[in-house]
């Protein structure tokens, strides 16, 4: 709760050092955080303080003052809350409070932290339509079964797919499982991309059975169109 | 009595914008800069195009034909009357464009989301459709405010930082593509704002009795914010201009409300996998606000995730007695309709959850002869007359 490390006090210090090098070794860093006026204006704008024990003025001020027992509590905990609407940009410091969260997500993803497998799980399928087919969500993710909470227009919506989606005018929405018709040759520059770039990395320190299904569907592909994933390895 | 969105912001005093006292050097320059010392492509905004002033009153160029209509997954698969409208409005005005298969989502959905992503993959996720644009000969126009507030962001680590270009370079070389970067990042509602006046001269439907809120959408005006257009005229240059100068010029009354610059709780991850946050939040900070402080005919907005959330959130709320029950519309569905669109073939309301039906009666649609149109084309597609419903069957 708050700002309570207590229990994360068995961690060493050495582990929370190496994790906030992490952080501050991101270009993004520096332009996201010049100090904290600790005024508070990013809390009075952030929907997640509303209804979160989440302060974006926390962050930012544990960061500035570079207390790794601090950023490494809210790395576990408190980043996951945020809201990811950048309404905190309205910092007078010229700080991004969302964007550092960004970068503090992306820390504990790399290194597998509990809370990022955590805070993924259920959500394996989501990120395996992204990857998989280069839209985010589909039409044929509205399953009422995923949205009870949506009421009966879900089912109907669902019932009634194939034909609403061929009822579309535009040639490119005729699709259920994707939103729009992507090119086979646009999946494979997809899927190089993320080969190429790490992020297939990434997916192994959170979810080894997804990386393995994704993997599966990409690497054939890849091959299929020519291009050598040795030479996809980053630098 | 709803606020009169009017009197907002009035003030004796008029506050001037004025580019010269800005100190940043403008992103454009910045973007040309890198193109003469041959890092990339800057693509240039073709004519026709329209200059609107951006936060720091400095012009932005608004494509007008020529567009590559980069979707949004939500709308498109959601929300589709949100994409079907903005092509028709296309078509309409006769202004020619490209709905192309080589795109793929900007992926910043799942980057807010869950963090599965960095930089590297972001840039080259964004250059790859700036390339296919480019190849293509039309200029990206952008449907969802968070690729176009990504992209920004893109930009602007691109612009800074070598080693990302250097990185990002090589994955481009690898697919043999160009480095390009758009000379302007557009929005779909900046391309709306621009053609306002052309929408209403062609509008058939009185619009003047409709009390509308609007929502501007975070990742529009918040994210890189000075891209965002502003105007004297609305707000008094304070607020962005985007949706609010449209539904003034189709004749719409906008009501102001307090929350106006809350965000309507989508949270990316949280509107998948944690909607308690999504609903409580959409409802208590923004519907039950508008209602009670405008009582709005409809709320109006420019993004996926402000339709999907405002618009679905309300539906669990009715459980619990709250006062929900304002349709929620994208500024394109509504101007197609006041164009005298199909709210069904063209808008697709039927995608949408609170219902619509008063506000079409208001606005002077007979929705229970329109649906029975709707269904009929259904049927013709289940007994296999036809295979598809085409842009020439949905003006029928
Ligand atoms: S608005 Fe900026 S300066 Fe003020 S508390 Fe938040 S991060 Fe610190
Ligand atoms: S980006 Fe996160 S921290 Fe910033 S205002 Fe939005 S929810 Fe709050």
């Amino acid at each position: 709760m708050g700002c309570d490390t207590s229990k994360y006090a068995a961690v060493p210090l050495a582990e929370k050092l190496r994790l906030f090098e992490q952080v501050k070794a991101d270009e993004r860093f520096s332009h996201g955080l010049y100090g904290c006026y600790e005024c508070g204006v990013c809390v009075a704008v952030c929907p997640s303080a509303r209804f979160y024990d989440f302060s974006p003025r926390w962050i930012a001020q544990a960061l500035a003052r570079e207390d790794a027992d601090l950023v490494y509590k809210f790395m576990n905990e408190d980043v996951w809350d945020c809201s990811q609407c950048f309404s905190c940009d309205k910092c007078p410091r010229g700080n991004s409070p969302g964007g550092l969260i960004t970068i503090l997500r992306e820390v504990a993803v790399r290194n597998g932290l509990k809370s990022a497998k955590d805070a993924l799980e259920g959500y394996g399928r989501i990120i395996y339509k992204i990857l998989s087919t280069g839209t985010q969500v589909a039409p044929d993710m509205l399953q009422p079964n995923a949205f009870p909470d949506w009421g009966p227009h879900v089912k109907e919506i669902s019932e009634n797919l194939e034909w609403w989606r061929r009822a579309l005018p535009p040639e490119t929405l005729h699709t259920t499982e994707t939103s729009w018709e992507v090119s086979e040759q646009t999946l494979r520059e997809l899927y190089l991309i993320w080969y190429a770039s790490g992020v297939m990395e990434m997916i192994k320190e959170v979810d080894e059975g997804l990386h393995m299904i994704l993997t599966d569907v990409m690497e054939e592909k890849l091959e299929e169109a020519g291009f050598a994933l040795d030479a996809t390895a980053q630098d | 009595m709803p606020i009169d969105a009017e009197g907002v912001a009035k003030s004796s005093r008029v506050f001037h914008r004025d580019p010269e006292t800005v100190k940043s050097v403008p992103i454009r320059e910045q973007v040309l800069e890198l193109e003469a010392r041959g890092e990339w492509i800057a693509q240039r905004v073709p004519e026709p195009y329209a200059e609107v002033a951006n936060k720091l009153g400095r012009a932005k160029k608004i494509p007008l034909a020529r567009t590559w209509h980069h979707k949004s997954c939500g709308q498109c698969g959601h929300i589709p009357g949100y994409s079907t409208s903005i092509f028709w409005l296309h078509r309409k005005l006769g202004l020619d464009y490209h709905d192309p298969r080589d795109q793929t989502s900007c992926t910043a959905w799942n980057y807010y989301a869950s963090a599965t992503s960095n930089p590297t993959a972001q840039a080259a996720v964004a250059l790859r459709n700036f390339a296919a644009a480019y190849e293509s000969g039309y200029f990206p126009l952008i449907h969802c405010a968070t690729s176009y507030g990504h992209y920004k962001e893109v930009r602007e680590e691109l612009i800074g930082s070598q080693k990302l270009r250097d990185q990002v370079r090589r994955i481009m070389d690898m697919m043999k593509k160009p480095m390009v970067m758009p000379e302007e990042i557009v929005h779909y509602s900046e391309w709306v704002h621009a053609v306002r006046d052309r929408i209403a001269a062609r509008k058939v439907l009185d619009l003047s009795n409709v009390v509308a809120t609007v929502h501007p959408a975070c990742h529009y005006h918040k994210l890189v914010a000075e891209d965002a257009i502003y105007d004297p005229d609305i707000y008094g240059g304070q607020r962005t201009a985007t949706v609010t100068a449209t539904l003034k010029a189709l004749g719409v009354q906008v009501a102001d409300y307090s929350t106006w610059f809350d965000c309507c709780g989508f949270g990316f991850r949280h509107i998948l996998v944690q909607r308690d946050f999504s609903r409580s939040f959409a409802v208590q900070r923004k519907i039950e606000v508008m209602k009670d402080e405008a009582n709005p005919d409809v709320t109006v907005t420019h993004d996926t995730g402000c339709v999907t959330t405002l618009d679905q959130s309300q539906f669990a709320a009715r459980a619990h007695q709250r006062r929900v029950g304002i349709p929620v519309l994208s500024e394109a569905q509504l101007c197609a309709l006041a164009m005298g669109a199909h709210p069904y073939r063209v808008c697709q309301l039927h995608w949408h959850n609170t219902d619509t039906r008063k506000l079409l009666e208001k606005m002077g649609i007979d929705h229970e002869a329109r649906w029975r149109e709707f269904e009929a084309d259904v049927a013709r597609l289940k007994r296999g007359e036809i295979q598809f419903l085409g842009w020439e069957d949905a003006d029928v």
